[in-house]
């Protein structure tokens, strides 16, 4: 299983409490992996990609293995770690000073 | 007896604030969406329990809430606003044209008719409408058909704010967009054109063009949905036309800069506008919080000040940010970016704070309750 942590807000919205934990089908990359969660949780769709482009929004990130994937192509494979459910793979808005 | 409840929208989530008729006991809930962006809530008059809410975040986008219960429960509809086909471009700061992008719903206006239909005005500016009570919207693509191309976003934005729907003729809607102007559509939204004859504005190259001017807010009466009034970046304004044509009522105001603008439930010609000081300085003259009422219609104006602070008020107060309710006698409510809801119950003569410490107040609605 693809292990998810999902930021506070969309947690809230999707009702889960902790990480989710998807069946993803391979390649795992950050589209399936998406494509899993929106399917698992329709009201998270739009949050996270825009709905036309299905580009990641500005202001949120992906990190995994303590690496930032958020520049990393869609169809790109995740890490191993993370398809194998040893790691997980984070969702975060970015932080915001000020 | 009668109840009043007003819905709050703010920088950090959305209150509700109910009271009986006599509106001097207040009951606050909130806040629901706590650290999201509530633009704007407002209920459905054939059904005044059936609310939606534009809950956006600079994070995570757009969502609409839907709420059967006046605002104790509430569920998330559709969040999807794509423009109609290919969505061209409009002016952009540097004078180049620029794509459409949808940015956030700034307003939310239900039917007059029919719970499940609401129009949402739309940052980039646009006109979406949904008919199944918010799980699809569908843009009315023909405003941007009115020199769009030629549109231009101001400072704030360029955001499509006021949606009026007139109760006289089912067809005929009015909007406003910084910073474009005034459109009226007589076919329900199918065409439209600009309703700016009237209008100067010293910060646009030609100050009487057809479209570039910065309206902060429209209201009507609905017993004179003909006669519209207008808080435009400067200048308050009036039209007995239905927008064909305006003339200025700024009169004797201490200032005719200003965000919202109101009418009393009851008196077609007793409006109320909140000046500030300038574009410059977002904040009212002399740092003294004062409504200012005409009941001739505009010219004349009378500063309210009882109950409101008189120094060091540096607050501004938002174009969605003043509603009136329709008990007798009228009650006038608005809130600040300084967290204040301000509420009247007797149509301006004296104030009260209702909530002092909430987050910025970007928008204040009032319903009238059995």
């Amino acid at each position: 299983m693809i292990r998810v942590v999902l930021p506070f807000h969309l947690r809230k919205l999707a009702h889960v409490d902790g990480e989710v934990q998807l069946d993803v089908k391979d390649p795992v990359t950050q589209r399936s992996v998406l494509d899993a969660l929106e399917a698992s949780y329709p009201v998270l769709r739009g949050t996270i990609r825009d709905h036309v482009t299905q580009k990641r929004r500005a202001f949120v990130r992906f990190f995994a293995c303590e690496q930032d994937l958020s520049h990393e192509l869609p169809d790109t494979p995740l890490p191993d770690a993370v398809a194998t459910g040893a790691e997980s793979f984070v969702v975060l808005g970015a932080m915001a000073g000020g | 007896m009668s109840a009043v409840r007003l819905l709050v929208g703010t920088r950090k989530g959305a209150f509700v604030l109910t009271s009986d008729g006599k509106r001097e006991e207040w009951k606050i809930s909130g806040p629901h969406f706590a650290g999201w962006e509530i633009y704007h809530l407002k209920g459905s008059p054939v059904d005044p329990n059936r609310l939606y809410a534009s809950q956006s975040s600079g994070w995570f986008g757009q969502m609409i809430q839907r709420s059967e219960d006046g605002g104790k429960t509430w569920e998330p509809v559709g969040n999807e606003f794509v423009y109609e086909g290919v969505p061209g471009t409009h002016q952009w700061y540097d004078g180049t044209q620029h794509p459409w992008e949808f940015k956030r719903i700034w307003h939310l206006e239900p039917s007059l008719a029919d719970p499940d239909t609401v129009y949402a005005g739309a940052e980039d500016a646009a006109l979406f409408r949904t008919v199944d009570g918010g799980k699809t919207w569908q843009e009315m693509p023909g405003l941007r058909g009115a020199k769009g191309n030629l549109w231009q976003p101001g400072a704030g934005g360029m955001c499509l704010h006021t949606i009026l729907l007139d109760p006289s003729q089912p067809n005929r809607i009015f909007v406003a967009i910084s910073a474009a102007g005034a459109f009226r559509s007589d076919d329900a939204g199918q065409t439209w054109r600009p309703i700016n004859h009237g209008l100067k504005s010293e910060q646009i190259p030609d100050p009487t063009a057809e479209v570039g001017h910065c309206v902060h807010r429209i209201a009507m009466h609905s017993s004179r949905p003909g006669v519209l009034f207008m808080q435009k970046h400067w200048d308050v304004m009036r039209s007995e036309n239905a927008g064909d044509s305006w003339n200025e009522v700024s009169g004797n105001l201490p200032s005719d800069f200003g965000f919202p603008i109101d009418v009393h439930a009851h008196e077609p010609e007793t409006i109320y506008v909140v000046p500030i000081k300038s574009d410059s300085e977002h904040f009212p003259p002399d740092g003294k919080l004062r409504v200012y009422r005409s009941r001739t219609g505009g010219n004349e104006w009378e500063g309210l000040t009882s109950g409101l602070p008189q120094s060091d008020c540096y607050v501004n107060v938002l174009r969605d940010a003043m509603a009136v309710d329709s008990l007798d006698k009228c009650g006038i409510y608005f809130g600040t970016t300084g967290g204040q809801v301000y509420g009247s119950a007797d149509a301006g003569d004296t104030w009260n704070p209702i909530v002092r410490d909430l987050p910025a107040v970007l928008s204040v609605e009032v319903q009238t309750l059995p």
